[in-house]
């Protein structure tokens, strides 16, 4: 089988590692779907979108530019910041404050020669479908859970069934420490992030009244000083969490509060972490997800060996805390997701309930996590968010309990948020006896 | 606390320093601590083949700023380079790949030096470890010539350095650790989850008469008081009341801890606004959790067992601690308290004195432990710290390689033959477990080439490289083997990629690799033992014991 021919493109020499393998057939490819003499040519053809221009970001354009890919669009609206530099490696000090989408591109361009990058300075949300739908392979590392929602539905949404251009195989990413994952979505065919959000629930949030009154742990000093005393005192117009003059304010805050209450541990890296949110992140970790990622698309794109999607497992996840682990496995798709199921999800609720707890509840719940849901009933508008005067007529309806309003046990619910335009995410009401 | 609440002086503050801030996301994982072992150590890579793992893997320790590097590497930047290690461009044709390597690596950070070799004035790899100062971890690639592979493993066993070898070739990847000996580790960072120890069928003293007094009158107590009593409170009152109708004895089999349970839900109060207690809930979710009898973990059972063939590694400090502690077991019949309580619903006040209860009952296990250690020869040379750590993860302690002083009379063939019955054996119930196939395979093939060193000539197509001459080395190794079928496939595979790298495996193993080194420099977190095959078509990894 090794000694089968290659095909290499215009620079056999410089491609050589890669073409031995990418054009010759393996042991397990399928020949049916392999084409030896065409993949080069196809490789260099497709025209790939990276999203995310950070952590992963960075090695993913890396990774695509010398697995074959020549023409790869990068978005990112992030500029660079000086904790970046510990791990993007394709940042340096003097290029904190400039645009990371710009940076990376034009850094990748001038390292792997023959390869175009198209950076976008923007929000993934700027563009419409014509403009993803000329990708063929959408790559992210993303380090928020409400972007990758929102492509995975926008790509959902682009699905044709006549139109085999329309899947657009979504290569998803993530780490945290020494752990991570990679996954491949085929929209509409396999499990999609939608099905797989109840795997990143939701931190716990601290009960408000913990915060106000009886505080023990230094994360509720800060949070006390993030939410409560900051809005009391307003010693800024705007909370710039990246501005270093408000983090210490915040710090004082929580500090003196900590104080009040004979509360250890309230540092100033403890306060940035918990306002930004922040997740540690090293290089290592990042390589080894985006190279999970990427070897996957260069299966995908050229069919030298079999890729996770189909028909088997469709999910990896790896941990390097204790030796390393790593489990492959099939993430089944399920039929009441929002995003690419056809049916209405169970929805545990007490009749007693007013609407405004159910409304609340929708971002504590894991396979919802929705900030600014609006509800809708059979027929009946029970809450908007927006616009104004649409909210306004709606209010009263928030202290009215679900009886009172008239909702049935079996009755479906459909709910809308503005950080997924065009979902609706339907309901079936269960009342709990 | 008075005081504190009347001063109205500013606290001091400490903004991070510059170094704090472009190492913020790693410091939150490792701490100072393990950044200070990080920027003292002291690296090599030999590096050989198609040279990007081994790039890949200095990349990443690079950004995170390692002390130095060093890199050996005999080849030059040839055409096949360009296509697969981004740290080479044209600029570097046929100059030393080591020098083009080092100097494109250490770019990513100011902080790191870097040196390359051979060069003018060291030319071997034997001369460049007899002038360098000592190394920390070596790093080594395949394939590499047999006369060098000895002198590197004859300067780990001098030196106690550990040697990590690294294979990638096509989709296929593994990378080995040999420790020079049997490698501790304090601070594993086990899940927070799993780390509450709270001694609720072993209370001391005063921590029942804190419990004692909150309950004296339960029944008497307002709403607020009763709704906001710490679980652990309401736990240790209705354990005392169980005993007293129980002959003394605590809830022991499941049955009785689910009965416990349950009288703890009926305790809540349910007659208020809310409808019940949330720290009633809590207690009851902590039932089953919590109330276990102190046992020794197998980790720490490992420790406590040892066999020191080596009498210089028994005077180290974590072995007299390791020594203290296992006599304070003995004594005690439980670990050191690590001290740590979780939250809980509780009116702060309260909560913080249960947690100093705690915390000082932590400090005085701690002491005693720290005792025994300065009454034992060559312990008042040991760091309190260091005693304090142990004590807090005790528990979780590891040990690896334990056998590697001693086991090493086994030769490292027979390991393998060992090594490779069990996996075919598992293999032939893996369908009925669900369980995916043994990477042996992998290992075996790309191990079959590990000194095929004739290829590493950038513009050979490695024709040389064929699957039937694979099989037959691996015959000569493990004799059967290559009939099975995934080793035939393996083998395939290893002679489809001729040696060659695909930049994805090469930068996938050279993050494991890094968090590996990460961990062996920083003794942070526990590192693989020893061997780590990954598989690129299955994507998914193995760690074998070879």
């Amino acid at each position: 089988m090794a000694s089968s021919e290659v095909h290499p493109g215009s620079e056999p020499s410089r491609w050589a590692y890669l073409d031995r393998v990418r054009t010759r057939p393996g042991p397990f490819t399928n020949p049916d779907m392999f084409n030896a003499e065409g993949v080069v040519a196809a490789m260099e053809k497709m025209k790939v979108l990276v999203i995310g221009a950070g952590g992963l970001g960075c090695e993913l354009l890396k990774n695509l530019a010398l697995s074959g890919f020549k023409n790869i669009h990068v978005i990112d609206m992030d500029t660079i910041d000086i904790s970046n530099l510990n791990r993007q490696f394709l940042f340096r000090q003097a290029d904190v404050g400039s645009s990371k989408a710009e940076v990376a591109a034009r850094f990748v361009e001038k390292r792997v020669k023959g390869v175009k990058i198209t950076p976008h300075n923007n929000k993934i949300q700027d563009f419409d479908e014509d403009f993803y739908m000329q990708f063929q392979l959408v790559v992210c590392g993303l380090d928020s859970i409400e972007a990758r929602r929102w492509i995975n539905a926008t790509l959902v949404n682009m699905v044709d069934e006549d139109v085999e251009d329309s899947y657009k195989p979504l290569i998803d990413g993530g780490t945290e420490g020494f752990k991570g994952q990679a996954r491949v979505i085929i929209p509409t065919v396999t499990s999609c992030i939608e099905c797989q959000l109840d795997m990143h629930a939701p931190r716990a949030a601290v009960p408000l009244c913990t915060l106000a009154s009886i505080p023990r742990q230094p994360e509720h000093c800060i949070e006390w000083a993030h939410v409560i005393a900051w809005d009391q005192e307003k010693p800024f117009p705007q909370l710039d969490k990246d501005d270093p003059e408000h983090i210490t304010w915040l710090y004082q805050k929580a500090l003196l509060r900590a104080r009040e209450f004979n509360i250890p541990g309230v540092t100033y890296s403890l306060t940035q972490g918990v306002v930004k949110n922040i997740i540690p992140a090293i290089a290592a970790t990042n390589s080894v997800i985006a190279a999970a990622c990427c070897n996957e698309a260069l299966k995908i794109a050229s069919n030298c060996a079999p890729f996770l999607g189909l028909p088997d497992d469709n999910y990896m996840m790896y941990s390097g805390n204790d030796s390393i682990y790593t489990y492959t496995f099939r993430h089944e798709k399920k039929d009441d997701c929002p995003v690419c199921g056809q049916l209405a999800r169970d929805l545990p609720v007490d009749p007693a309930w007013t609407l405004r707890e159910l409304v609340d509840s929708f971002a504590a719940r894991p396979e919802a996590q929705l900030k600014k849901p609006s509800v809708r009933g059979e027929g009946k508008t029970l809450y908007m968010q927006s616009p104004a005067s649409l909210e306004a007529q709606t209010r009263p309806n928030l202290d009215k309990t679900l009886a009172e309003l008239g909702l049935e046990d079996g009755q479906e619910i459909g709910v809308t948020d503005p950080a997924f335009a065009t979902v609706v995410f339907k309901f079936r009401l269960r009342f709990k006896q | 606390m008075t005081e504190i609440v009347m001063s109205q002086t500013p606290p001091i503050l400490h903004g991070p320093s510059e170094k704090e801030r472009k190492y913020d996301r790693q410091l939150r994982l490792w701490a100072a601590s393990g950044q200070a072992a990080l920027e003292s150590a002291n690296i090599l890579l030999v590096n050989s083949g198609a040279g990007t793992v081994g790039a890949e893997t200095l990349k990443n320790l690079v950004l995170p700023g390692i002390g130095r590097f060093a890199i050996y590497d005999e080849a030059q930047v040839g055409d096949a380079d360009l296509g697969v290690n981004f740290f080479l461009d044209d600029s570097c044709l046929g100059k030393p790949r080591s020098q083009s390597l080092t100097e494109l690596i250490v770019e990513l950070n100011p902080d790191v030096e870097g040196s390359w070799y051979p060069n003018e004035g060291v030319k071997t790899i034997e001369s460049l470890l007899a002038d360098s100062p000592l190394f920390t971890v070596i790093m080594y690639t395949y394939p590499i010539r047999p006369e060098q592979l000895l002198q590197l493993e004859t300067y780990g066993q001098q030196h106690k350095t550990p040697l990590v070898a690294i294979h990638s070739a096509g989709f296929y990847s593994y990378f080995q650790i040999n420790l020079p000996g049997a490698f501790p580790i304090v601070d594993t960072h086990p899940d927070e989850t799993a780390t509450t120890d709270l001694r609720l069928l072993t209370p001391w003293p005063e921590l029942v008469a804190f419990a004692e007094e909150l309950t004296k009158d339960i029944d008497g107590l307002d709403n607020f008081e009763h709704g906001h009593l710490p679980y652990v409170v309401i736990l240790l009152h209705y354990l005392q009341q169980w005993k007293a109708a129980h002959d003394g004895k605590y809830p022991a089999t499941y049955k009785e801890k689910t009965e416990f349970r349950k009288i703890v839900q009926n305790a809540s109060r349910t007659n208020n606004p809310e409808g019940g207690e949330e720290n009633f809930e809590e207690a009851a979710a902590a039932v089953l959790k919590t109330l276990v009898s102190p046992s020794l973990p197998s980790g720490l059972k490992e420790i406590f067992e040892y066999e020191h063939s080596d009498p210089a590694e028994q005077r180290s400090g974590f072995w007299l601690i390791a020594d203290a502690v296992k006599q304070f077991y003995q004594t005690h019949q439980c670990l050191p308290l690590p001290g740590k309580l979780p939250d809980m619903k509780a009116q702060s006040k309260v909560y913080i004195q249960l947690q100093s209860i705690y915390k000082a009952k932590a400090r005085k296990d701690a002491a005693e432990i720290l005792q025994i250690v300065q009454a034992t020869p060559g312990g008042e040379r040991v760091d309190p710290a260091e005693v304090d750590l142990f004590c807090k993860n005790a528990a979780f302690v590891k040990l690896i390689n334990a056998t590697g002083g001693r086991g090493s009379e086994i030769s490292r063939a027979d390991r393998l033959k060992s090594a490779a019955a069990r996996e075919f054996a598992n293999d032939e119930t893996a369908a009925l477990t669900l369980s995916p196939p043994s990477l042996l395979p992998i290992y075996l093939a790309l191990q079959a080439t590990a000194h095929h060193v004739d290829t590493d000539d950038n513009n050979s197509d490695g024709s040389s490289l064929t699957a039937e001459a694979i099989l037959s080395t691996i015959a000569t190794q493990v004799p059967g083997a290559e009939e099975k079928e995934r080793v035939v496939q393996a083998a395939g595979e290893v002679a489809r990629a001729a040696g060659g790298e695909l930049h994805n495996v090469a930068a996938l193993t050279g993050g494991m690799v890094a968090q590996e080194m990460i961990k062996i420099v920083t003794k942070q977190y526990i590192p693989i033992d020893n061997t780590c095959v990954y598989d690129g078509i299955g994507s998914r990894c193995q760690v074998l014991r070879l």
